[in-house]
């Protein structure tokens, strides 16, 4: 870990087909704060997000350049191996995903996987992670329901926790609130809230109030490049950049609307 | 009466008798094989194995065509799950979307889809010749599996290609590989329509007379051995309608009224099956 970052982008380049989606990105994630990534939609922000945990591998046309250094080490290294590299980076989704099995069994699925099989022991990750998750109370006496029975806000705080069960070092978050209602999307920023310290959190947000209440530093992303970064309150009330500026003051980009965006 | 309107009443004349053609020729069918069969159809040739002089109306019964069909159509569609399970996610999960060998695999599959079942029959009788095999269960099963591979691959493939994106992804975020999550997860998820692509197969396995005609041979006994001649319910519906004796013709009837029945139970089955599992995953 160097210093204080805890990721380190450095001369990033990622291309869908012809598409040039990230320009020569440079960023240090500080450790263990909350980082939020905010723009306009299509700008780049989860490509970005997606490239901390190689998810992007998975996408049609994907090419990368440069480097993405986690801990220090290069995560696109062709020794990487790419199954311990996301068990380091959990990952929340738009919408809460969750696996097609138990309440239970989607927390004990990521501890399974890498090993653990003592029933105790389970139980007890199982009973942990979802109360971290605040979601304990809610599910203790039907843990072997199935998930999919949840609302929509209590499948996310599922996720959470089957995220938090595999304990990993950094949360990334990939507009985590934007399916839910009102009251889900708060409980899960008071989550994030008592979360940050414990780990490095990144979260793509298109919504600045949101980016404002949470973020400790933000991550300006303006048409596949990054156009500002900084602690939160810095750039929030004295940008450098003109178009920073106009996001953050919720006025018109000059030339947005002109762009092909992706 | 204005112009639309009367486009609207002919429009919905000639939908409505479209679907009574439909639903006509469904219960003709049915009606003629009961009608037919029902009276020839008793317990005793549901139990019994043709006795000698049964296709001249002779005693006995069809348990030899029942046993053999089930189990060449069962064998076929467990040899056709073996390899469409491993081949669909592997088109599903190990490709990339817009794959051109994944393109190209489903082309060829739609092909096989719509080759005659007596091209297969055919296809299945020269691959015995060459291994030097008779008319047996093991030939019949091979060309049979050849036959429902398409139908299987395709609609499992179908399911897999609905499943969202997301599921893969919350999975291998856990740091599962992509094997980990084929198995554990999208095949779970996939689960009813498995099942119903199975159940797709058997039905379609059991009912195809072209297949084994060539390629099982026929015999009066029980099946008995996997090198042994096998007799079916198509074949069976097909010699005894072939005879020039009435009773006999009569018993086709109920044969082909025994095979309706067997299909038709497997595909309520089927929708209870499936019915039943989508209810325990939610969506």
């Amino acid at each position: 870990m160097s210093g204080q970052s805890h990721i380190s982008v450095k001369n990033l380049n990622i291309w869908y087909g012809k598409q040039h989606a990230l320009q020569n990105i440079n960023l240090d994630i500080p450790n263990k704060k909350l980082t939020a990534i905010i723009g306009p939609s299509g700008c780049g922000k989860t490509t970005l997000l997606k490239s901390f945990n190689r998810l992007l591998d998975l996408q049609d046309g994907f090419k990368i350049s440069g480097k993405v250094l986690v801990d220090g080490e290069d995560i696109y290294d062709p020794k990487v191996e790419v199954t311990h590299l996301r068990k380091k980076m959990g990952l929340l989704s738009q919408r809460p995903c969750v696996l097609p099995m138990s309440i239970y069994e989607n927390v004990a699925y990521g501890p399974r996987l890498h090993g653990i099989k003592d029933k105790r022991v389970l139980d007890e990750i199982v009973e942990r992670y979802l109360q971290e998750a605040s979601l304990w109370s809610e599910v203790k006496d039907r843990l072997h329901q199935p998930a999919s029975r949840l609302s929509i806000g209590q499948q996310q705080r599922l996720c959470l926790a089957r995220g938090l069960a595999v304990e990993p070092e950094v949360i990334l978050g990939d507009e985590p609130t934007s399916a839910l209602d009102p009251i889900s999307a708060e409980r899960i920023e008071q989550r994030f809230m008592e979360l940050k310290g414990k780990y490095t959190m990144v979260i793509v947000t298109h919504l600045l109030r949101q980016a404002k209440r949470l973020a400790d530093y933000i991550v300006f992303i303006y048409l596949g490049q990054v156009i500002e970064h900084g602690p939160a309150r810095e750039l929030f009330e004295k940008p450098k950049d003109s178009r920073t500026k106009a996001y953050v003051e919720g006025s018109f980009i000059e030339g947005y609307a002109n762009q092909y965006v992706i | 009466m204005d112009k639309r309107k009367t486009e609207e009443y002919f429009f919905k004349a000639l939908m409505l008798f479209s679907t009574l053609t439909v639903l006509g020729s469904l219960i003709s069918i049915l009606l003629t094989i009961i009608v037919k069969g029902f009276p020839a159809l008793s317990w005793s040739m549901l139990v019994q194995t043709p006795k000698g002089g049964y296709y001249m109306g002779k005693e006995g019964g069809i348990l030899n065509a029942i046993l053999g069909s089930l189990v060449l159509s069962l064998g076929a569609t467990f040899i056709a799950l073996l390899i469409s399970l491993p081949l669909t996610l592997y088109l599903n999960i190990y490709l990339k979307r817009n794959s051109r060998f994944a393109f190209w695999v489903r082309f060829v599959l739609d092909v096989l889809w719509g080759i005659p079942s007596i091209v297969y029959g055919a296809f299945g009788f020269t691959l015995m010749i060459f291994f030097g095999w008779r008319a047996s269960l093991l030939a019949g099963m091979v060309a049979t599996t050849l036959l429902v591979l398409p139908i299987m691959c395709r609609s499992i493939d179908e399911v897999l290609k609905m499943i969202p994106h997301e599921l893969q992804e919350a999975s291998l975020s856990l740091g599962a590989t992509r094997l980990e999550t084929a198995c554990k997860v999208i095949f779970k998820q996939a689960l009813p329509g498995v099942l119903t692509a199975i159940l797709l197969a058997l039905g379609r396995g059991m009912g195809d007379a072209a297949a084994v005609l060539f390629t099982a041979g026929f015999t009066d006994s029980l099946p008995y051995s996997l090198t042994g001649p096998v007799a079916t319910l198509p074949l069976a519906i097909f010699y005894q309608l072939g005879t020039p004796f009435p009773e006999v013709q009569e018993r086709g009837y109920a044969s082909a009224l025994v095979l309706t029945a067997i299909v038709l139970i497997i595909s309520i089955i089927a929708r209870m099956l499936s019915r039943r599992f989508t209810g325990d995953l939610g969506d």
